[in-house]
């Protein structure tokens, strides 16, 4: 239990995904202007990173039984791929309501590196964390705490980007270079959780 | 491809460094740029690992752009590009594992680096082999061009040090007399000063990368070019998704 909660907050704050992992900066950049989508687009990351490593999980125990683990990077992408676009289609004729709430924002996060990227971590950490016997139900944790570390930095940095909207900003400065220096100083507050899990004992 | 419409190879080549520079113009791959860049040696690792597979699988995408059916092309796409990032990444592990171990998770991220997918969808798709095989090596010049800029300031600023490591990387291969990179540290001891470390912390890549974006926006303007933000959903992969569901909203720029 305490390793469950220790990856959470690891995932949430202390190594957040997007401001010290630099996974998913695309998305982060590009729809975090409007809350409402900011929010859309991170409930689909959950989604997807959850679903990716439900399936990735137990298809790396194959390739390793088979010694196949090189494949492991074509396999990942063209499961979360193909994963991806089964669930637009189920999604567009079943479940109408979550389809346009989440249906556009599906296909961008195909190839959006946070999601190869935690399913890729999380066989990673099979090594990394073996003394606390890393398993599906870490994994499992380990990508929602990611998804939902992206989304509180997708949320504050839609705040962040409202008041920017409405500052006096050098000519040169205006547009990404400013808020990309906005992201720089969230990211410097976020420096503030570091050693959070280990003060807790929680690791 | 029209046979009329000349292709100029030089300009091809040369328009990824400044005119259409993949990271601070058209912001893409920003993920393995902020990531990547903590040392000269460690961006510029990253940028030759995806110059290699950007110029494999252009000239690859480029000589199947007949037989690809367009509605399966993504797909397709993404199938070359893994199989390249799997041969670089064995590659890397077996004759550079120093830089392995720094990459880490972004050397298979090599996968969903935009540029190289949007290259495939915006050039290689649409051109003849040579041409691709020139437009993936000007872009890849260009990416490892800003993680040069951005290695050398974060290195400089928050270690103290430039092209630190270098031995571990080209030493197997290249005879170095010893050069283990350039210390700054005990001088700046000397004068009482310490390398910010911010600068190779998360913090210090998004600042130096915004404000990298911004002079490039100055020299840009003074050679009369859009600014970047203009430049819109053309070098996007995602843009072609985007126009299918017509959601401005959703597409990056």
């Amino acid at each position: 239990m305490k390793f469950y909660i220790a990856l959470l907050i690891m995932g949430v704050l202390t190594s957040n995904f997007v401001l010290s992992k630099f996974l998913g900066i695309c998305p982060f950049l590009g729809v975090s202007k409007k809350l409402n989508t900011a929010v859309g687009m991170s409930t689909a990351v959950i989604f997807v990173m959850l679903l990716a490593t439900a399936a990735t999980y137990p298809l790396n125990i194959l390739l390793e039984k088979f010694d196949l683990e090189y494949l492991q990077t074509i396999v990942f992408i063209l499961v979360i791929a193909a994963l991806v676009q089964i669930v637009e289609i189920v999604m567009k004729k079943y479940i109408k309501p979550l389809y346009k709430a989440l249906g556009i924002y599906l296909p961008l996060i195909t190839t959006n590196c946070a999601v190869l990227g935690v399913v890729i971590l999380n066989i990673d950490n099979i090594t990394e964390y073996a003394s606390y016997g890393f398993g599906f139900g870490h994994a499992m944790m380990n990508s929602f705490a990611a998804g939902a570390g992206f989304m509180l930095a997708m949320v504050i940095f839609a705040g962040v980007r409202s008041r920017l909207e409405t500052a006096d900003v050098p000519k040169f400065m205006q547009g990404l270079p400013i808020t990309l220096v906005a992201a720089s100083i969230v990211s410097l507050s976020f420096l503030g959780f570091a050693g959070l899990v280990e003060g807790l004992g929680l690791l | 491809m029209a046979e009329k419409k000349k292709i100029n190879y030089g300009h091809e080549l040369t328009k990824g460094i400044l005119k259409e520079n993949p990271v601070l113009r058209l912001v893409l791959g920003t993920c393995p740029t902020l990531a990547t860049s903590t040392s000269v040696v460690n961006g510029v690792g990253m940028g030759i690992a995806a110059t290699i597979v950007l110029i494999c699988s252009n000239v690859v995408i480029s000589a199947l752009r007949k037989v690809i059916p367009a509605k399966a092309r993504i797909p397709a796409y993404i199938v070359v590009i893994a199989s390249f990032v799997t041969m670089v990444q064995m590659l890397v592990k077996a004759f550079v594992p120093a830089l392995d171990q720094s990459l880490g998770v972004f050397l298979p991220l090599i996968v969903v680096n935009c540029i190289i997918l949007g290259r495939a969808e915006a050039f290689a798709g649409k051109n003849p082999v040579l041409a691709s095989a020139v437009d993936g090596l000007g872009m890849g010049i260009g990416f490892t061009c800003a993680l040069f800029c951005m290695g050398t300031v974060r290195e400089i600023l928050g270690a103290g040090t430039f092209l630190s490591g270098i031995d571990t990387m080209i030493g197997s291969f290249v005879d170095l007399k010893g050069f283990t990179g350039f210390d700054f540290t005990p001088f700046l001891e000397k004068i009482h000063l310490a390398p910010m470390t911010l600068f190779i912390l998360p913090a210090g890549g998004f600042f130096v990368f915004g404000i990298l974006m911004a002079c490039v926006n100055r020299l840009a303007s003074e050679k009369g070019l859009k600014k970047a933000d203009q430049i819109g959903c053309e070098g996007c992969p995602h843009a072609a998704i985007c126009n299918k569901h017509s959601e401005e909203e959703a597409c990056a720029q």
